[in-house]
Order: C-alpha cells, then structure tokens, then sequence
C-alpha cells in the first residue's frame, strides 16, 4: 500500500508537467476556463511537419547534425582519457578531476562570450564548426566522466592475453577494447549528444543566429504564442532525451547508471 | 540539462606504465579543456578588462568590473540569484533525503518508477520551462482546474506564479529538475553502506529519529552536501529557466549578463562578459567545494 502510494506520488510529480504539453500539442481550440480543449486536432502537427515543415526540419537537421558531431568527437576524445583516468594512478589525478569537471558545471555563457570575438576572427563564428567547438567545450569532458567509469570497472588482462597471442595494438583496440565497453561508449556518446541537443545560450552566441537549431526555434515560437505548436516542437525536443534514458537505462542498468551521472 | 558525474572510486587502478604513455591518452581532452574553455574564459577575462581592439579599447583597466559592481542592478540581479538557487537547492535537497530514505525502503526493485524517477535529469531545460508556463501560468491549466473546482473566480483571481516576483515558477522548475540528481547521488551511499549500521541502531534501541539524526544523516552527509553544490552551481548560471519564467526586472543575473552582452551598446558588452566571469566564479567556487567533500569522504571511507 505504502510502495503504491509512493509510486504514484513519483508519477505524479514527474508527469504532471507532460499534461499540459500533451493537451495544448493535440488541441485545435482551448480557451480558459475549459480544462480540456474544446476541439482536438492535429493542426499544430500539421504546422509542424507540413506548413512551417522547411524551417522546422531545417532546425531539426540541424540540430541532429551538431550533436551528432559533437558526440563523436566526444567519444573520440573521451574514450583515451576515461582509460587513463579509469585504470592508472598518476600524480594529480584529483585536480585533473577537478579541472574536468569545471567545464561540465560552469555555465557555458561566459566561456561563449569569452571565444566569440576569436572564434569571429577565424571565421569560425556563425558556422557549424563553431559551435560544434563551443558544445565540446561541456559535452567532452561529460563522455571523459563516463568512459572514466567504465574504465575502473575494465579487466586489462583481456588485452595481455590478446596481446600474448599476438595480436598487434590496433587490433586490441578493435576487437578487445572496443567491444568490452561498447555499451559504455554508446551511453559516453547518447549524453555527449543529449547535452549538445540541449544547449541553447552557447549556440545562440556562437551561432549568432545564423545555426538554427530546435531550441532556438522553440524559444521563437514561445515569443510568438502560439502554444499548440510550442508544445509540438517541445515534445519533439524531450525524445532524444527520454530514449537516451532508456538505452541508458537498458545497456547499463539502473545501479550502474548512478555511475554516470 | 544532464546533470554531472561524480568522482568514481578506482578499485582496480595500477601504477601508469610511463607518464608519456598517460599524456598521450588524456592530450586531446585536455586540448579542448585547456584551449576551449580555459581559453574562453581567459579571452573573456581579457575583454572584460576592456581590451576590445575592435571597439578602439587597448588598455587594461578594471573599470568594465568597477562599472558592473557600482550598478545596483547588478547586486538586486546578484541577490536574487542566490535567492533562487539557494532556496531550489535547499527544497530539492529536503524532498530528495525523503525521497531517497523511501526508495531505499519501498520501491528498491520497481524498474518501471526507478525509470520515471529519472525522467527529469534527461529532459532539457527548456521543456520543463514551456511545461512550467502552460501549467502555472494565469490561463495555465492549475488556474483553469482551481476555477473549474470553485476555488477561484476567474483567472485574476489566480496568483501569479510565472514572472513573478517571488520566481515560483522558477523555483519549481528546478526543483523538479534536481530532485532526481540529488536522490540518486544519497542512494548510491545509502545501499552501499547503510543497513549494517541501522541494524547496529536498532540493535542498541535507536528510536527512528535517533537512527536517522545520528546514523543515517552522517552517513549520506558528504554526499547530499556535494549534490547539492553542483545543483547549486549549474542554477546559478543557467539560463533557459529565468529567461522564459523569470520577471523582466530584476533578472536572474545569467540573463541579465547576457542582456548586457547583446546590448546594441557594445560598450556594454565587456559588463555582460564580467557578470559572466562573476558567475563562473560563483560556480567555480561551488565545484570546487563539492570535490572537497566527495574527497574527503572517499579519504575518510578508505581510512575505515
């Protein structure tokens, strides 16, 4: 009786704030005081994939671009350092934690301003490789704290055995390392891409309004009021987040996922 | 968004095999660590100290930071900063011991409300801000459910809750963003070593608020405080938040900072870039403290 009360109280508190993204998404016309909308439809979507689809998918591409990118540089920068971390003792570890972990927890804003006037210089503002460099600035630091987990859980002696029976470096990484922590690595890569997903101030800045993403969108069309199709974009912008939970969930398992976070 | 990691224990660590070998696995992260964001916030340090060749400002000077700290703007931004994410922090810390006590008794094993319970540390930012408008707004659907109950007559009846002066909507949005984070942060310390000692409690007649004041509380301690720094650290310099929920005077200052910063005045913009660096200081400061405490207690434990 208790667990079940709990339960729901966790529900509850947690999906409450889906409701009305739900309602106004599928609503045609809703006015106060109506609790429920007084004619459903599919305008917003219709709005969405359809009337506004161009600028729409333009951002939603847009945004699958950046973090996708993001997320492999990530990986590919986080992967070698979560194995150094994760398996050898070395002086300074505790401050080289630390200095990882700034980057993660100091917000984004000032570090954008800080690099928008060089990045200006090169060239590098207003294009894609901006502010892919502005998300890499958090999201790889993030992927170097999960591969770093995985790794204090990794056995070397797969790799010495592999080794002793000849196998050349490149292939340990290939066929030993890799696929030993491949659902690490798949997890280090959702985040990586869930955190680049979710920016909106650092691309905003370095984007300069030029790199349109979802979030960017989302805030203009909070600006222009009309909820249904807010509410819409919103619940297109929360997916990749609830399936990296999932995956995350599924590969890791709830106890390991403490590790992550 | 997606909350921090924490520091991980290392069981099975050996000795590096050569400190260039070690080097050469961690150089591309610390590139972009160094470069990047070391980077940013030194280039910011120096334009706030006003050297901006472009705006025909080449000398050194504190007067961008003498200008921010003499606006009282500035300090009423800076006050309600700390109010707001003081007063999340310190709300969502309460309900996640409470939360985490319970799930450590009653739904250790539902996956189903594990799954649920961790929604929020996913969902970005700016959902939970849109959510939060269309629910605590005055036509949001808690005005429209309180009117249809009888409790309030029409919707200026209903307190305002979003753009507020009070930040209420703010408060809630990121209490319900942080309470996961903080819950899991106590459970990991609570399952892996609680029972023993509350078996010793109760074994020596410890009454339940004895066991949780004298057993409990220290034992998930370090923890719940290094949690509740790092939540403290990333509302202090989130944006999305404020800017969608907050009232236009004052702002939080991460809005306020960035107001300044894409004033058509560019002389402002080197005051923007120095509230920033204030934040990042504020934040900084916070992070480094929680690192202590996890330190320290992984020190502590290890000594046991």
């Amino acid at each position: 009786m208790k667990r079940l009360l709990f339960g729901s109280a966790v529900a509850g508190a947690v999906l409450l704030p889906f409701v009305p993204l739900g309602l106004w998404a599928f609503s045609l016309r809703w006015y106060y005081p109506d609790l429920l909308p007084e004619q459903w439809g599919l305008r917003a979507w219709a709005y969405v994939f359809g009337t506004a689809g161009t600028q729409l998918t333009e951002a939603l591409v847009q945004s699958v671009m950046v973090a996708a990118v993001t997320a492999i540089l990530s990986v590919a920068g986080g992967v070698p350092a979560g194995r150094a971390l994760g398996l050898y003792h070395f002086r300074g570890k505790d401050l080289l934690s630390m200095v990882l972990m700034l980057p993660i927890l100091v917000p984004p804003l000032c570090v954008a301003m800080g690099l928008h006037l060089w990045l200006l210089r090169m060239g590098l503002a207003a294009t894609f490789g901006g502010v892919v460099l502005i998300h890499l600035t958090a999201c790889l630091p993030y992927a170097v704290f999960v591969m770093w987990g995985v790794f204090s859980n990794y056995n070397l002696e797969f790799e010495d055995q592999a080794r002793s029976l000849g196998a050349s470096s490149i292939k340990v990484v290939f066929q030993v390392m890799i696929p030993l922590t491949f659902p690490g690595i798949v997890v280090a890569a959702l985040f990586s891409f869930l955190l680049s997903w979710s920016q909106y101030l650092s691309t905003l800045i370095i984007g300069g309004g030029k790199i349109i993403t979802l979030p960017i969108l989302l805030f203009a069309l909070m600006g222009s009021g009309d909820r249904p199709v807010a509410a819409a974009v919103s619940i297109v912008f929360v997916i990749p987040a609830l399936a990296a939970l999932a995956v995350s969930a599924r590969y890791l398992g709830s106890r390991r996922m403490l590790g992550v976070w | 968004m997606t909350q921090p990691p924490a520091a991980f224990s290392d069981a099975r660590t050996r000795a590096a095999p050569r400190p260039a070998a070690v080097i050469r696995l961690l150089a591309p992260a610390l590139a972009v660590v160094l470069l990047l964001f070391g980077g940013g916030l030194a280039l910011g340090l120096v334009q706030s100290l006003g050297h901006l060749p472009a705006a025909g400002m080449s000398s050194l000077s504190l007067e961008h930071f003498a200008r921010v700290f003499a606006d009282p703007d500035f300090f009423k931004s800076l006050g309600l900063t700390f109010y707001l994410s003081l007063t999340s922090t310190l709300i969502a810390a309460a309900i996640s011991v409470a939360a985490a006590l319970m799930f450590n008794t009653l739904a250790g094993r539902s996956r189903a409300i594990q799954f649920i319970f961790q929604m929020p540390l996913t969902v970005p930012h700016l959902v939970i801000a849109v959510a939060t408008v269309f629910m605590l707004a005055p036509s949001g659907l808690l005005a429209r459910a309180l009117q249809n109950l009888g409790l309030i007559s029409s919707a200026t009846a209903f307190p305002l809750l979003v753009n507020d002066p009070w930040g209420a909507g703010i408060l809630a949005a990121y209490v319900w963003k942080e309470v996961p984070f903080i819950t899991l942060m106590i459970l990991a310390v609570l399952q892996a070593n609680g029972a023993e000692l509350l078996d010793v409690g109760r074994t020596l007649k410890a009454g339940r608020w004895q066991r949780f004041r004298h057993i409990t509380l220290p034992t998930i301690f370090p923890s719940l405080g290094a949690a509740s720094l790092i939540v403290f650290a990333y509302t202090f310099g989130a944006f999305e938040i404020p800017y969608l929920l907050g009232q236009t005077y004052p702002m939080m200052l991460p809005v306020w900072a960035y107001k300044a910063y894409s004033d058509v005045d560019l002389l402002s913009r080197p005051e923007g870039i120095a509230a920033g660096l204030v934040i990042a200081a504020v934040a900084a400061t916070a992070v480094v403290l929680a690192q202590g405490l996890t330190q320290a207690a992984r020190r502590r434990g290890a000594a046991l």
